[in-house]
């Protein structure tokens, strides 16, 4: 993982034009995070740079906005921009749904193009979401946005494939004969996920686990994978979303502490340590549990969202040496995709690991607080 | 265009779609596919340790088998030894009852020709003894036609029979 960053970020770097001030690789906002595990500065200020350095080829000269084109891409937007046509771009607006200091307010995102003002709402243009004119603050917003959507077609299609999947169990009998097509092809994927929560949380009651299970695994699967496609119904940056992943850890950190037993509290509030240990351990404990889904979070998203900016790097990359001349962009190009597919291929790797990591801790933290008295 | 901070809407929708599909799958889907899966895996590992179980039972049939067959064959042939003893032993028996009787027939004749020749022998005995009896008879008629013979010979007697009681008072 760190060898891809380390490549390109490199080849980042190596681009002639790029002249990114030191100083603001380390300008990460602290105030949003409290607690971040030691991987995620380094994606941050690679970011971070991707941003500087963007700014300062737009600004320098007449060149195409790298860090827009990425940010576009792994970012939430109010309408799905699908590609441009004869100088056009092709988009689908989505309906906007806000709460503002007037009132709710339900209308298509068209309405607020190219910083349009709509009864009292306009898109901050920095920011990229929608602002209350009166208040200059950021209404209850729940818009269907490019990611809610992609949200909601990929949940459909993981509720159809598992529900015919379901169906295929119903209506043949498993006992005589073999499952095929779809079954065939999601038994393995439900059965790992079900092995797993079995030998995580125990025979006694990991049958009540393996559903969340099974959910969590091929939701960010089917996600993961979604965003890797690069045209409609996929890309958009579902799993390298913070939000997203922060909801997945509440899920699994939800699970874990409402259905913890006995035992499993009485090692945060109460362990068997020496006296002069007792007032410390629970606050040990307690923020070891809450760091846990916050590392799931980070994990997740910090993954998926630096796969999706290698990738683009990579595609961008054919663009930025476009203008150095036919030998040198031929070249560059040829080696840009060759790495393109290379992060392709890693990145259907990553997606699927990042899915079975996420699932395997979730059920190990849920098999720790189902531990009882030896 | 901040990436770091979650946002509100996203949250709010994600909350919703995941637990209603989560609701759903957890319902229909997952626990119908897990159980199936999970009986038929059941049904598996008891078809495979019914197999072995039959298998074994095969093996312990196989040997079950060899060893009648063995028995059988151990019997038959101590059957076969049997008999010919038995053969030999009645045959030996039958010589033996049938010398015995022979010998007791024999031993019978015998004490029959032994009795018989007894009494053919007494027979002539008593034939010889008239014979003699009737020639001491002619031959003393003879010897005693005169009278001179017959007084010399009961004197002779006489003799005897008074030298007798003497002998016998002494």
């Amino acid at each position: 993982m760190m060898l891809t960053f380390l490549i390109s970020f490199l080849l980042l770097q190596a681009d002639p034009s790029a002249q990114v001030p030191q100083d603001d690789i380390t300008a990460v906002p602290q105030d949003d995070i409290t607690a971040v595990p030691q991987d995620t500065p380094v994606i941050l200020s690679e970011s971070e740079e991707s941003i500087n350095l963007g700014e300062s080829e737009a600004s320098a000269e007449e060149n195409i906005d790298i860090a827009g084109i990425i940010f576009e891409h792994i970012g939430d937007e109010y309408e799905w921009h699908i590609t441009e046509w004869k100088g056009k771009p092709v988009a689908i607006p989505l309906p906007v749904i806000v709460k503002s200091s007037t009132g709710w307010h339900v209308f298509s995102s068209e309405r607020l193009q190219h910083g349009a003002h709509y009864q009292g709402l306009y898109i901050d243009p920095e920011k990229g979401k929608i602002v209350d004119e009166a208040t200059g603050k950021r209404p209850l917003d729940l818009s269907i946005t490019k990611n809610v959507l992609s949200l909601m077609m990929s949940t459909a299609l993981l509720l159809v494939i598992i529900l015919l999947t379901a169906r295929w169990y119903k209506r043949h009998d498993a006992l005589k004969e073999a499952p095929t097509g779809l079954a065939a092809a999601v038994e393995p994927l439900v059965m790992m996920v079900h092995d797993m929560a079995r030998e995580n949380i125990g025979e006694a009651d990991y049958r009540k686990y393996s559903p969340y299970l099974c959910m969590a695994f091929l939701w960010i699967l089917t996600n993961n994978f979604m965003g890797i496609i690069p045209f409609f119904p996929g890309g958009a940056n579902l799993t390298g979303n913070i939000a997203i992943t922060l909801v997945l850890a509440l899920f699994t950190f939800f699970i874990v502490n409402l259905t913890g037993t006995r035992h499993y509290y009485k090692e945060i509030f109460n362990p068997d340590v020496p006296v002069f240990l007792k007032p410390i351990m629970p606050v040990i404990e307690v923020f070891s549990a809450m760091m846990k889904p916050v590392s799931l979070t980070i994990r997740l998203f910090a993954n998926m969202l630096a796969g999706h900016i290698m990738i683009l790097s990579m595609v961008c990359i054919i663009f930025i040496v476009a203008k150095y001349g036919p030998l040198m962009s031929g070249g560059m190009t040829v080696v840009s995709v060759l790495f393109g597919v290379f992060l392709d291929a890693l990145e259907c790797l990553v997606a699927f690991i990042q899915a079975y990591v996420f699932t395997m801790l979730s059920s190990i933290y849920i098999g720790l607080a189902r531990a009882h008295e030896e | 265009m901040n990436l770091i901070t979650p946002d509100m809407g996203l949250l709010f929708w994600m909350v919703v779609i995941f637990g209603i599909v989560f609701f759903l799958l957890a319902k229909f889907g997952f626990p119908v596919i897990t159980d199936m899966v999970d009986e038929r895996s059941a049904k598996i590992a008891q078809s495979l340790k019914d197999a072995q179980e039959i298998e074994a039972r095969m093996a312990r049939w196989k040997q079950e088998q060899a060893q009648m067959l063995e028995e059988t064959r151990k019997e038959q042939s101590l059957m076969l030894r049997n008999a010919t003893e038995t053969k030999a032993r009645i045959v030996a028996e039958a010589k033996a009852q049938a010398q015995a009787e022979a010998d007791k027939i024999l031993s019978e004749a015998k004490l029959q020709i032994e009795a018989e020749k007894e009494s053919a022998l007494r027979d002539v005995r008593r034939e010889v003894a008239m014979l003699s009896v009737q020639v001491a008879e002619k031959v003393l008629r003879h010897e005693l036609s005169d009278e001179g013979n017959q007084l010399a010979f009961i004197d002779q007697l006489v003799d005897e029979a008074s030298k007798a009681p003497m002998h016998n008072s002494n």
